[in-house]
């Protein structure tokens, strides 16, 4: 699976996540999951079952504890699907 | 102290409705439902599979359309049928009211003067059933998430309208078996009368699930034989009763003190006069399943009392009435404690006939079908008891009506007496515009 098709599939799982519509318009790849696009941290755990659903991956919390942004997210889920 | 003696600010009216019920969705079509006596109940091809007894249930339909229609897209992942229920019926008694939608209103308001009760029976029993227990015991509780505890939780309803709505004002959910409807209803407006609070919603709500049914199965005590006839098979007074039908949905009452609707020109759909709740210890005949006829008298009672109502006033009856062995017993309670000869009984009203028992959710749904036949001057009918009980014959002229009828009633006694031997009742005046 190539990066955009990843970065597509994630947007598509953090949207109904999304409070602000706005800055989910202007998505950037350094677009802060938690403090830009208002996403409740409480509901991480529910993005990362999607994600390792999706992607048929697995993520350790440490691991999620690294990403703040879409890039990173994206990048971490091309380097489990390359392993 | 007669509830009209009340100054404004402590009497409560009814300005909102929301209905999910089995056989209609939002106030408007459940009243045309009661109209043409429209049975909600269906054959339920999960509990054949199961092996039930019952195999009949009364499922709200169209619910997950008009969720995904009405539900911020993450309170829709973050809830069950339960919350699904909740929310849209408390979202219509809040727009019904007349009130700016959560879309409406600034972001960071909070609304310190309105609340919600909204009871639930069982409560999230279908997340525990189909999700905590199996991924527990498979030793993958991490794949629960986020959303399990909310929904699992038994004030998961409450909370998920209260935030919702930006309700800053008590948020919480009561449990009284079969009475929590009723009770919910009282404890806002006793809240609204002490002037703690302008606005509660209050109400009960109860999510379909086998596993919620299941124990009522084991028990004996849902309707047998009626698997064929779905419609036919919640049977209050009738000689052929063999036991409830569960059912699922939500109600919800906005109830709100007079002085607030006025000051802001509310519609004021009827008022809520008084009622009671109280209990019967499980003695003097009373049980976990069964009522003391005392405590039911009892409460009642108090109830016309509260609302400075004379026995003689009432004008129509909404019972609880199950279709268990208890109807007769139940009938007879309210005579006595209207001091009524069983020829004079005023008419009663069985809308369990129509929906089944949604248990945490039933006295909130009958309550809004109580209003809306206070509104609309007509009692529905009493459907599947053209076998009146035998020991119910002395009740005909009150229990038997085989249509709608236009009937223009002032002052509805509502009950719901639950498992514990818990029992409430409220007592609705139609309002006439004071």
């Amino acid at each position: 699976m190539d990066r955009n098709a990843v970065y597509e599939k994630i947007v598509k799982i953090l949207t109904p996540h999304v409070k602000e519509t706005g800055a989910l318009a202007a998505l950037r790849p350094d677009t802060h999951i938690l403090d830009e696009l208002g996403v409740n941290s409480a509901r991480l755990v529910d993005i990362v079952l999607e994600l390792e659903d999706a992607f048929d991956v697995s993520i350790g919390d440490d691991e999620v504890d690294a990403v703040e942004t879409v890039g990173q997210a994206v990048d971490l889920v091309l380097a489990k699907l390359r392993a | 102290m007669a509830a009209r003696a009340r100054p404004a600010a402590e009497r409560v009216v009814v300005t909102g409705l929301g209905v999910v019920a089995p056989n209609a969705l939002g106030a408007p079509a459940f009243a045309q439902a009661l109209r043409a006596a429209r049975s909600g109940l269906r054959a339920q091809k999960q509990l054949a599979e199961l092996g039930f007894v019952c195999q009949v249930a009364g499922v709200p339909e169209g619910v997950d359309e008009r969720a995904a229609a009405l539900l911020p897209p993450d309170v829709l992942l973050a809830s069950n049928g339960n919350h699904r229920y909740a929310a849209l019926a408390a979202l219509e008694a809040w727009a019904d009211a007349g009130l700016p939608g959560p879309e409406a209103s600034d972001p960071a308001h909070v609304d310190w003067e309105s609340g919600c009760v909204l009871g639930t029976g069982i409560g999230g029993m279908d997340t525990i059933a189909e999700r905590v227990v199996p991924l527990v015991d498979a030793g993958r509780a991490r794949r629960l998430g986020s959303t399990a505890v909310e929904q699992a939780m038994a004030s998961g309803v409450s909370a998920r309208v209260g935030g919702l709505l930006g309700l800053g004002n008590q948020v919480t959910t009561n449990s009284s078996a079969c009475a929590t409807g009723c009770e919910a209803i009282l404890m806002g407006a006793l809240r609204i009368r002490a002037g703690l609070a302008a606005r509660m919603l209050c109400g009960g709500s109860e999510g379909a699930s086998p596993h919620a049914w299941a124990g009522f199965d084991a028990m004996r005590v849902l309707a047998r034989g009626w698997n064929a006839e779905p419609e036919r098979a919640s049977r209050p007074c009738s000689a052929s009763a063999s036991g409830f039908v569960p059912a699922a949905g939500a109600g919800v009452l906005l109830l709100e003190s007079l002085a607030s609707a006025q000051a802001r020109g509310a519609r004021i759909r009827a008022e809520l006069l008084g009622g009671a709740v109280n209990a019967g210890g499980q003695r003097g005949g009373g049980s976990m399943t069964a009522p003391n006829p005392a405590g039911v008298v009892r409460c009642i009672q108090a109830a016309l009392a509260d609302a400075g109502v004379a026995p003689g006033e009432v004008d129509a009856i909404s019972g609880h009435l199950t279709a268990t062995a208890a109807d007769p017993r139940e009938v007879r309670a309210w005579a006595c404690a209207l001091g009524c000869a069983p020829a004079a009984l005023p008419p009663v009203v069985a809308t369990k006939a129509l929906i089944g028992h949604a248990l945490g959710a039933a006295g909130a749904l009958e309550c809004a079908a109580g209003v809306l036949m206070l509104e609309g001057g007509f009692l529905h009918a009493a459907r599947n008891c053209e076998d009146l009980h035998p020991e119910l014959a002395p009740f005909a002229a009150a229990l038997a009506r085989p249509e709608a009828q236009a009937h223009p009633i002032r002052l509805l006694a509502k009950a719901g007496f639950g498992f514990g031997d818990v029992n409430a009742c409220l007592v609705f005046r139609r309002w006439d515009g004071a």
